[in-house]
């Protein structure tokens, strides 16, 4: 459960850029080989919010497919696991997309 | 003014939203720097031995203490929910020990080791070997500023935990194979787990290992012993 954790970065860090301004909405981007459940931090968001700035805010999750660039032939390809093969046979790759772990945006209440 | 309008909508718009691109775990990296840089700076060779829980890393440590003990200081950081039982068998093995209860977190982070090292003061040319919390999930995510992951799976597990696990086993420098005195006794198959393991890591190292009677340590240790050269000999 190394998603409580994270979660309370993602909370750490917006609270942070908020600079004390209200966050009614957070947009992360969450590779699909990134190690993470993205429900547990659903999961855990609202309670790890509760008394912050970002009580009660919106938690989007975009969800990003892997891809990696085939270093024997060069072919760009989708890569479900983190141990798919390319189709010329090569496991021998630079992974492109998959693994991110970010906080993209934020969406803070306007300044008064 | 229409044209006011909408661009003071806009401008209002670009205000709320704030692009952080920030990375969840930028802390924890940059913590973990700090120490690869400590350590490389002190020519120390840090080992991070993750695996499952109960797959003997503690025995492989209290081996690796007896036997390497006199070749290079041995300092050891355990990491366990809870208990001091560990730190006692490697105090008792003879190295110096410092336990990082993690209470409910399964796996440590790099700010604990910096904590650790503090305390432990390990020398010149020294070793730090990291027991983690036995865990094949999270300890993966985290760098704590190590050489390399040791990955530790006992023949008493599945021959498919590479392939279930595949985040640690890619995450691993070398995995070790332990109880291998015990496949007679078992069912496990030993080439599908070292095949496994390759799938997922094609550069893995794999020993096949018994803490207890000692079979193939020998091989292991060469290994440790290349690490500990290489970290001698890159620049700092």
């Amino acid at each position: 459960m190394h998603e409580l954790g994270i979660t309370r970065n993602v909370v750490a860090i917006a609270s942070e850029a908020a600079q004390g301004r209200r966050v009614l909405k957070v947009t992360l981007e969450v590779g699909r080989l990134s190690g993470v459940m993205t429900e547990a931090i659903r999961f855990c968001f609202d309670t790890v919010a509760e008394g912050t700035a970002l009580d009660g805010a919106e938690l989007e999750i975009r969800e990003i497919d892997a891809q990696a660039r085939c270093l024997a032939c060069g072919t760009v390809y989708a890569m479900p696991t983190l141990f798919t093969a390319c189709a010329c046979g090569s496991r021998e790759c630079e992974r492109l997309a998959g693994e991110e772990l970010k906080i993209k945006t934020i969406e803070l209440e306007e300044a008064a | 003014m229409h044209g006011y309008a909408h661009d003071h909508a806009a401008k209002s718009e670009q205000e709320t939203i704030v692009t952080l691109e920030a990375r969840l775990l930028a802390k924890n990296d940059a913590l973990a720097e700090r120490n690869r840089a400590w350590f490389r700076g002190r020519e120390i060779l840090a080992l991070n031995l993750v695996s499952s829980p109960g797959s003997g890393k503690t025995t492989l440590l209290e081996r690796a203490i007896r036997d390497l003990g006199s070749e290079a200081f041995i300092a050891v950081i355990e990491g366990d929910q809870a208990t001091v039982n560990d730190s006692e068998r490697i105090r008792a093995a003879g190295a110096p020990c410092v336990q990082v209860n993690t209470g409910t977190g399964c796996h440590l982070e790099a700010d604990m080791i910096a904590r650790g090292l503090a305390e432990l003061k390990p020398p010149v040319g020294s070793m730090v070997l990291i027991e983690n919390v036995g865990n094949l999930v999270c300890p993966a995510l985290f760098d704590l500023g190590e050489h390399a992951k040791v990955a530790i799976l006992s023949v008493t597990e599945g021959e498919d935990k590479p392939l279930k696990y595949p985040h640690m086993f890619q995450a691993s420098r070398a995995v070790l194979l332990n109880k291998i005195d015990l496949v007679p006794h078992l069912d496990f198959d030993v080439e599908k787990a070292v095949e496994n393991a390759r799938v997922v890591n094609p550069d893995i190292a794999v020993f096949r290992v018994s803490a207890r009677t000692g079979e193939g340590l020998a091989a292991w240790y060469g290994w440790v012993r290349e690490q500990a050269a290489a970290v001698r000999a890159s620049p700092f």
